[in-house]
Protein backbone atom coordinates (compact mmCIF):
# COMPACT_ATOMS: atom_id res chain seq x y z
CA UNK A 1 0.00 0.00 0.00
CA UNK A 2 2.70 2.37 1.05
CA UNK A 3 4.83 1.37 -1.92
CA UNK A 4 2.06 1.80 -4.46
CA UNK A 5 1.07 5.07 -2.80
CA UNK A 6 4.51 6.57 -3.16
CA UNK A 7 4.89 5.29 -6.68
CA UNK A 8 1.56 6.88 -7.57
CA UNK A 9 2.83 10.13 -6.10
CA UNK A 10 6.04 9.76 -8.03
CA UNK A 11 4.09 9.12 -11.22
CA UNK A 12 2.00 12.21 -10.57
CA UNK A 13 5.12 14.26 -9.96
CA UNK A 14 6.64 12.96 -13.18
CA UNK A 15 3.47 13.75 -15.10
CA UNK A 16 3.52 17.29 -13.72
CA UNK A 17 7.15 17.70 -14.64
CA UNK A 18 6.46 16.37 -18.13
CA UNK A 19 3.43 18.64 -18.55
CA UNK A 20 4.95 21.80 -20.02
CA UNK A 21 7.51 19.81 -22.04
CA UNK A 22 4.81 17.62 -23.57
CA UNK A 23 2.70 20.68 -24.33
CA UNK A 24 5.74 22.17 -25.99
CA UNK A 25 6.20 19.26 -28.34
CA UNK A 26 2.50 19.41 -29.28
CA UNK A 27 3.04 23.07 -30.00
CA UNK A 28 6.09 22.26 -32.10
CA UNK A 29 3.99 19.78 -34.07
CA UNK A 30 1.42 22.48 -34.62
CA UNK A 31 4.13 24.91 -35.75
CA UNK A 32 5.42 22.36 -38.24
CA UNK A 33 1.96 21.78 -39.68
CA UNK A 34 1.37 25.51 -39.92
CA UNK A 35 4.69 26.08 -41.71
CA UNK A 36 3.80 23.51 -44.36
CA UNK A 37 0.70 25.46 -45.32
CA UNK A 38 2.25 28.89 -45.05
CA UNK A 39 1.05 31.47 -47.56
CA UNK A 40 4.30 33.42 -47.23
CA UNK A 41 5.05 32.82 -50.92
CA UNK A 42 1.90 34.70 -51.90
CA UNK A 43 3.21 37.74 -50.04
CA UNK A 44 6.52 37.39 -51.82
CA UNK A 45 4.77 37.37 -55.20
CA UNK A 46 2.83 40.56 -54.48
CA UNK A 47 5.99 42.08 -53.00
CA UNK A 48 7.86 41.43 -56.23
CA UNK A 49 5.17 43.27 -58.21
CA UNK A 50 5.33 46.21 -55.81
CA UNK A 51 9.14 46.27 -55.95
CA UNK A 52 8.95 46.64 -59.73
CA UNK A 53 5.97 48.97 -59.79
CA UNK A 54 6.66 52.53 -60.91
CA UNK A 55 5.16 55.00 -58.45
CA UNK A 56 5.69 58.26 -56.57
CA UNK A 57 6.37 61.73 -57.98
CA UNK A 58 9.42 60.41 -59.84
CA UNK A 59 7.42 57.50 -61.30
CA UNK A 60 10.21 55.10 -60.45
CA UNK A 61 10.33 51.54 -59.16
CA UNK A 62 12.50 50.33 -56.30
CA UNK A 63 14.56 48.15 -58.63
CA UNK A 64 17.55 50.50 -58.36
CA UNK A 65 17.40 50.48 -54.55
CA UNK A 66 20.77 49.67 -53.00
CA UNK A 67 20.23 47.42 -49.99
CA UNK A 68 23.95 47.20 -49.41
CA UNK A 69 24.94 44.67 -52.05
CA UNK A 70 24.74 47.23 -54.86
CA UNK A 71 21.78 48.83 -56.68
CA UNK A 72 19.11 46.25 -57.43
CA UNK A 73 20.96 43.32 -55.86
CA UNK A 74 18.53 41.41 -53.66
CA UNK A 75 20.21 38.06 -53.29
CA UNK A 76 21.63 37.88 -49.79
CA UNK A 77 20.86 41.55 -49.10
CA UNK A 78 18.56 40.90 -46.15
CA UNK A 79 21.03 38.50 -44.50
CA UNK A 80 23.62 41.29 -44.45
CA UNK A 81 21.39 43.88 -42.78
CA UNK A 82 21.40 45.97 -40.67
CA UNK A 83 24.57 47.61 -41.92
CA UNK A 84 26.23 51.00 -42.33
CA UNK A 85 25.36 52.98 -45.45
CA UNK A 86 27.87 55.56 -46.57
CA UNK A 87 25.33 57.67 -48.50
CA UNK A 88 23.32 58.44 -45.36
CA UNK A 89 26.17 57.98 -42.85
CA UNK A 90 24.12 55.74 -40.57
CA UNK A 91 23.13 52.16 -39.85
CA UNK A 92 19.91 51.00 -41.48
CA UNK A 93 17.84 47.84 -41.35
CA UNK A 94 15.67 46.55 -44.19
CA UNK A 95 12.58 48.65 -43.59
CA UNK A 96 14.52 51.82 -42.82
CA UNK A 97 16.50 51.38 -46.04
CA UNK A 98 13.39 50.68 -48.12
CA UNK A 99 11.79 53.83 -46.74
CA UNK A 100 14.96 55.69 -47.70
CA UNK A 101 14.68 54.32 -51.27
CA UNK A 102 11.00 55.28 -51.49
CA UNK A 103 11.90 58.83 -50.52
CA UNK A 104 14.99 59.18 -52.71
CA UNK A 105 14.26 57.04 -55.79
CA UNK A 106 10.51 57.50 -55.93
CA UNK A 107 10.48 61.03 -54.51
CA UNK A 108 7.80 60.21 -51.97
CA UNK A 109 7.45 62.18 -48.74
CA UNK A 110 8.14 60.47 -45.45
CA UNK A 111 4.57 61.19 -44.35
CA UNK A 112 3.09 59.56 -47.43
CA UNK A 113 5.39 56.54 -47.40
CA UNK A 114 4.85 55.84 -43.70
CA UNK A 115 1.12 56.55 -43.63
CA UNK A 116 0.17 52.90 -43.52
CA UNK A 117 3.16 50.88 -42.42
CA UNK A 118 1.29 47.99 -40.92
CA UNK A 119 -1.75 46.49 -42.55
CA UNK A 120 -4.38 43.94 -41.64
CA UNK A 121 -5.62 40.64 -43.02
CA UNK A 122 -7.89 42.29 -45.57
CA UNK A 123 -5.32 44.74 -46.79
CA UNK A 124 -1.66 44.11 -45.98
CA UNK A 125 0.69 47.09 -46.23
CA UNK A 126 3.25 47.82 -48.91
CA UNK A 127 6.07 47.50 -46.35
CA UNK A 128 4.84 44.02 -45.39
CA UNK A 129 4.71 42.77 -48.97
CA UNK A 130 8.11 44.27 -49.77
CA UNK A 131 9.70 42.83 -46.61
CA UNK A 132 8.44 39.36 -47.54
CA UNK A 133 9.86 39.66 -51.05
CA UNK A 134 13.28 41.00 -50.11
CA UNK A 135 13.78 38.73 -47.07
CA UNK A 136 12.82 35.71 -49.17
CA UNK A 137 15.73 36.42 -51.50
CA UNK A 138 18.13 35.65 -48.65
CA UNK A 139 16.92 32.13 -47.90
CA UNK A 140 19.85 29.87 -47.12
CA UNK A 141 22.29 32.75 -46.59
CA UNK A 142 24.01 33.03 -43.23
CA UNK A 143 23.00 36.07 -41.20
CA UNK A 144 25.98 38.42 -41.32
CA UNK A 145 25.07 41.99 -40.33
CA UNK A 146 27.69 44.71 -40.64
CA UNK A 147 30.14 44.64 -37.75
CA UNK A 148 33.27 46.39 -38.93
CA UNK A 149 32.35 50.09 -39.23
CA UNK A 150 32.52 52.10 -35.98
CA UNK A 151 28.88 53.14 -36.43
CA UNK A 152 27.87 49.50 -36.78
CA UNK A 153 29.71 48.71 -33.57
CA UNK A 154 28.13 51.71 -31.85
CA UNK A 155 24.70 50.56 -33.01
CA UNK A 156 25.32 47.10 -31.56
CA UNK A 157 26.48 48.56 -28.25
CA UNK A 158 23.44 50.83 -28.10
CA UNK A 159 21.10 47.94 -28.84
CA UNK A 160 22.72 45.82 -26.16
CA UNK A 161 22.30 48.61 -23.65
CA UNK A 162 18.69 49.26 -24.67
CA UNK A 163 17.84 45.59 -24.19
CA UNK A 164 18.43 46.02 -20.46
CA UNK A 165 17.11 49.58 -19.97
CA UNK A 166 13.98 49.63 -17.85
CA UNK A 167 11.44 52.18 -18.96
CA UNK A 168 7.79 53.10 -19.21
CA UNK A 169 4.79 52.78 -16.94
CA UNK A 170 5.67 49.29 -15.76
CA UNK A 171 9.43 49.84 -15.59
CA UNK A 172 10.03 47.00 -18.03
CA UNK A 173 13.06 46.24 -20.17
CA UNK A 174 13.30 43.70 -22.96
CA UNK A 175 15.07 41.50 -20.42
CA UNK A 176 12.10 41.65 -18.02
CA UNK A 177 10.37 39.13 -20.27
CA UNK A 178 13.25 37.86 -22.40
CA UNK A 179 15.79 37.45 -19.63
CA UNK A 180 15.12 34.16 -17.89
CA UNK A 181 15.18 30.64 -19.25
CA UNK A 182 11.97 28.67 -19.48
CA UNK A 183 9.48 31.54 -19.32
CA UNK A 184 6.47 31.73 -21.54
CA UNK A 185 3.27 33.71 -22.09
CA UNK A 186 0.44 31.24 -22.65
CA UNK A 187 1.91 28.91 -25.29
CA UNK A 188 4.56 31.30 -26.59
CA UNK A 189 8.08 30.76 -25.37
CA UNK A 190 10.00 33.82 -24.27
CA UNK A 191 13.49 33.26 -25.66
CA UNK A 192 16.44 34.84 -23.86
CA UNK A 193 17.51 36.86 -26.85
CA UNK A 194 20.97 37.95 -25.72
CA UNK A 195 21.97 34.29 -25.98
CA UNK A 196 22.93 33.16 -29.48
CA UNK A 197 21.15 29.80 -29.18
CA UNK A 198 17.88 31.65 -28.58
CA UNK A 199 18.41 34.54 -31.01
CA UNK A 200 19.48 32.31 -33.90
CA UNK A 201 16.22 30.43 -34.61
CA UNK A 202 14.23 33.61 -34.02
CA UNK A 203 16.14 36.00 -36.26
CA UNK A 204 16.34 33.31 -38.96
CA UNK A 205 12.55 33.32 -39.29
CA UNK A 206 11.53 36.98 -39.03
CA UNK A 207 9.74 38.74 -40.75
CA UNK A 208 6.92 36.22 -40.55
CA UNK A 209 3.35 35.32 -41.36
CA UNK A 210 1.14 35.13 -38.32
CA UNK A 211 -1.47 32.41 -38.71
CA UNK A 212 -3.84 33.48 -35.94
CA UNK A 213 -4.78 36.67 -37.75
CA UNK A 214 -3.67 35.94 -41.32
CA UNK A 215 -1.24 38.83 -41.45
CA UNK A 216 2.37 39.27 -42.42
CA UNK A 217 4.44 40.96 -39.71
CA UNK A 218 7.64 42.91 -40.25
CA UNK A 219 10.55 43.07 -37.82
CA UNK A 220 9.78 46.68 -36.93
CA UNK A 221 6.23 45.69 -36.12
CA UNK A 222 7.60 42.96 -33.86
CA UNK A 223 9.79 45.41 -31.96
CA UNK A 224 7.02 48.01 -31.79
CA UNK A 225 4.68 45.40 -30.39
CA UNK A 226 7.15 44.59 -27.61
CA UNK A 227 7.30 48.28 -26.71
CA UNK A 228 3.54 48.60 -26.62
CA UNK A 229 3.27 45.50 -24.43
CA UNK A 230 5.76 47.20 -22.11
CA UNK A 231 3.37 50.19 -22.04
CA UNK A 232 6.05 52.33 -23.63
CA UNK A 233 5.36 54.73 -26.49
CA UNK A 234 6.22 53.10 -29.80
CA UNK A 235 9.52 54.25 -31.26
CA UNK A 236 9.61 56.30 -34.44
CA UNK A 237 9.72 54.15 -37.57
CA UNK A 238 13.27 53.61 -38.74
CA UNK A 239 14.72 55.34 -35.68
CA UNK A 240 18.16 54.71 -34.26
CA UNK A 241 16.60 52.80 -31.35
CA UNK A 242 14.81 50.27 -33.55
CA UNK A 243 17.83 49.82 -35.77
CA UNK A 244 20.12 49.35 -32.76
CA UNK A 245 17.90 46.67 -31.22
CA UNK A 246 17.64 44.95 -34.58
CA UNK A 247 21.42 45.15 -34.93
CA UNK A 248 21.99 43.72 -31.46
CA UNK A 249 19.62 40.80 -32.09
CA UNK A 250 20.96 40.06 -35.57
CA UNK A 251 24.61 40.16 -34.47
CA UNK A 252 23.71 37.81 -31.62
CA UNK A 253 22.15 35.48 -34.18
CA UNK A 254 24.96 35.86 -36.71
CA UNK A 255 25.98 32.78 -38.64
CA UNK A 256 22.53 31.20 -38.68
CA UNK A 257 21.26 30.45 -42.19
CA UNK A 258 18.19 32.54 -42.94
CA UNK A 259 15.08 30.36 -43.26
CA UNK A 260 12.33 32.95 -43.43
CA UNK A 261 9.99 34.55 -43.94
CA UNK A 262 8.69 32.26 -41.21
CA UNK A 263 5.29 31.28 -39.93
CA UNK A 264 4.24 32.02 -36.40
CA UNK A 265 1.26 31.02 -34.27
CA UNK B 1 -4.29 43.28 -57.72
CA UNK B 2 -5.70 39.81 -58.10
CA UNK B 3 -4.65 37.48 -55.33
CA UNK B 4 -1.82 35.34 -56.66
CA UNK B 5 -1.50 31.57 -56.79
CA UNK B 6 1.57 29.41 -56.47
CA UNK B 7 2.02 25.82 -57.56
CA UNK B 8 4.75 23.23 -57.22
CA UNK B 9 4.72 19.71 -58.70
CA UNK B 10 7.52 17.25 -58.03
CA UNK B 11 7.76 13.73 -59.36
CA UNK B 12 8.49 10.81 -57.03
CA UNK B 13 8.50 7.56 -58.99
CA UNK B 14 5.28 7.53 -61.04
CA UNK B 15 3.49 9.85 -58.66
CA UNK B 16 3.55 13.63 -58.75
CA UNK B 17 3.33 15.52 -55.48
CA UNK B 18 1.43 18.71 -56.16
CA UNK B 19 1.15 21.60 -53.74
CA UNK B 20 -0.90 24.63 -54.61
CA UNK B 21 -1.39 27.82 -52.67
CA UNK B 22 -4.31 30.12 -53.45
CA UNK B 23 -4.64 33.68 -52.29
CA UNK B 24 -8.27 34.21 -51.32
CA UNK B 25 -10.06 35.99 -48.44
CA UNK B 26 -12.43 33.00 -47.86
CA UNK B 27 -15.04 35.09 -46.02
CA UNK B 28 -17.57 32.93 -44.22
CA UNK B 29 -20.33 35.52 -44.15
CA UNK B 30 -20.39 35.32 -40.37
CA UNK B 31 -17.67 37.81 -39.53
CA UNK B 32 -18.46 41.44 -38.77
CA UNK B 33 -16.39 44.20 -40.34
CA UNK B 34 -15.22 47.40 -38.63
CA UNK B 35 -18.59 48.99 -39.49
CA UNK B 36 -20.40 46.34 -37.43
CA UNK B 37 -22.05 44.83 -40.48
CA UNK B 38 -21.58 41.27 -41.63
CA UNK B 39 -18.86 40.84 -44.24
CA UNK B 40 -20.54 39.17 -47.22
CA UNK B 41 -19.74 35.57 -48.04
CA UNK B 42 -16.87 35.24 -50.42
CA UNK B 43 -15.25 31.85 -50.75
CA UNK B 44 -13.94 29.36 -53.26
CA UNK B 45 -16.56 26.79 -54.22
CA UNK B 46 -14.89 24.72 -56.86
CA UNK B 47 -11.33 23.60 -57.41
CA UNK B 48 -10.49 21.86 -60.67
CA UNK B 49 -7.27 20.03 -61.47
CA UNK B 50 -6.34 19.27 -65.06
CA UNK B 51 -3.54 17.03 -66.27
CA UNK B 52 -2.52 17.94 -69.83
CA UNK B 53 -5.91 19.59 -70.32
CA UNK B 54 -7.93 16.64 -69.05
CA UNK B 55 -9.87 17.08 -65.82
CA UNK B 56 -8.58 14.66 -63.22
CA UNK B 57 -10.15 16.09 -60.10
CA UNK B 58 -12.98 18.38 -59.13
CA UNK B 59 -13.33 19.48 -55.57
CA UNK B 60 -16.16 21.30 -53.88
CA UNK B 61 -15.07 23.30 -50.89
CA UNK B 62 -16.78 25.76 -48.62
CA UNK B 63 -16.43 28.50 -45.99
CA UNK B 64 -14.86 25.97 -43.64
CA UNK B 65 -11.53 26.36 -45.43
CA UNK B 66 -9.13 29.01 -44.14
CA UNK B 67 -7.98 32.21 -45.79
CA UNK B 68 -5.22 31.65 -48.37
CA UNK B 69 -5.78 27.89 -48.61
CA UNK B 70 -3.13 25.34 -49.45
CA UNK B 71 -3.98 22.03 -51.09
CA UNK B 72 -1.66 19.18 -51.71
CA UNK B 73 -2.47 15.98 -53.51
CA UNK B 74 -0.79 13.24 -55.52
CA UNK B 75 -1.31 12.42 -59.17
CA UNK B 76 -0.60 8.82 -60.10
CA UNK B 77 0.85 7.96 -63.48
CA UNK B 78 2.25 11.43 -64.06
CA UNK B 79 5.39 11.93 -66.14
CA UNK B 80 8.02 14.64 -66.06
CA UNK B 81 6.94 17.55 -68.26
CA UNK B 82 3.20 16.87 -67.88
CA UNK B 83 1.18 20.04 -67.41
CA UNK B 84 -0.79 20.40 -64.21
CA UNK B 85 -3.37 23.17 -64.12
CA UNK B 86 -5.32 24.16 -61.04
CA UNK B 87 -8.22 26.59 -61.22
CA UNK B 88 -10.82 27.81 -58.80
CA UNK B 89 -14.23 29.42 -58.97
CA UNK B 90 -15.70 31.36 -56.07
CA UNK B 91 -19.28 32.14 -55.10
CA UNK B 92 -19.09 35.59 -56.71
CA UNK B 93 -18.05 34.11 -60.05
CA UNK B 94 -14.42 35.11 -59.57
CA UNK B 95 -11.86 32.73 -60.93
CA UNK B 96 -8.12 32.24 -61.21
CA UNK B 97 -5.80 29.54 -62.42
CA UNK B 98 -2.17 28.58 -62.51
CA UNK B 99 -0.21 25.85 -64.20
CA UNK B 100 3.16 24.22 -64.05
CA UNK B 101 5.12 21.43 -65.67
CA UNK B 102 5.84 18.47 -63.43
CA UNK B 103 9.53 18.36 -62.59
Amino acid sequence: MRVSGSSALLAAALALAAGPAAAQSQFEKYQKMVAEGSPVELFELVGEDLWKKKQGPKNASLEACDLGEGPGVLKGAYAHLPRYFRDVDRVMDLETRMLHCMMTLQGRSRDEATKRLFGNADKPSEMEYLSAYVAGRSRGQALAPGRSHPKEQASYELGKKLYFVRTGLWDFSCASCHGEEGKRIRMSELPVLYKPEAARPLMATWPAYRVSNSTFKTMQWRLNNCFSQMRTPEPVFGSEVVNALNMFLTVTAAGEPYRGPGTKR
Amino acid sequence: MADPMKIRATLKGDTADVRVLMGHPMETGQRKGPDGKLVPKHFIQEVTVRLNGKTVMEGQISQAVSRNPVFSFRVKGAKAGDKIEVSWLDNKGGTNKTETAIA
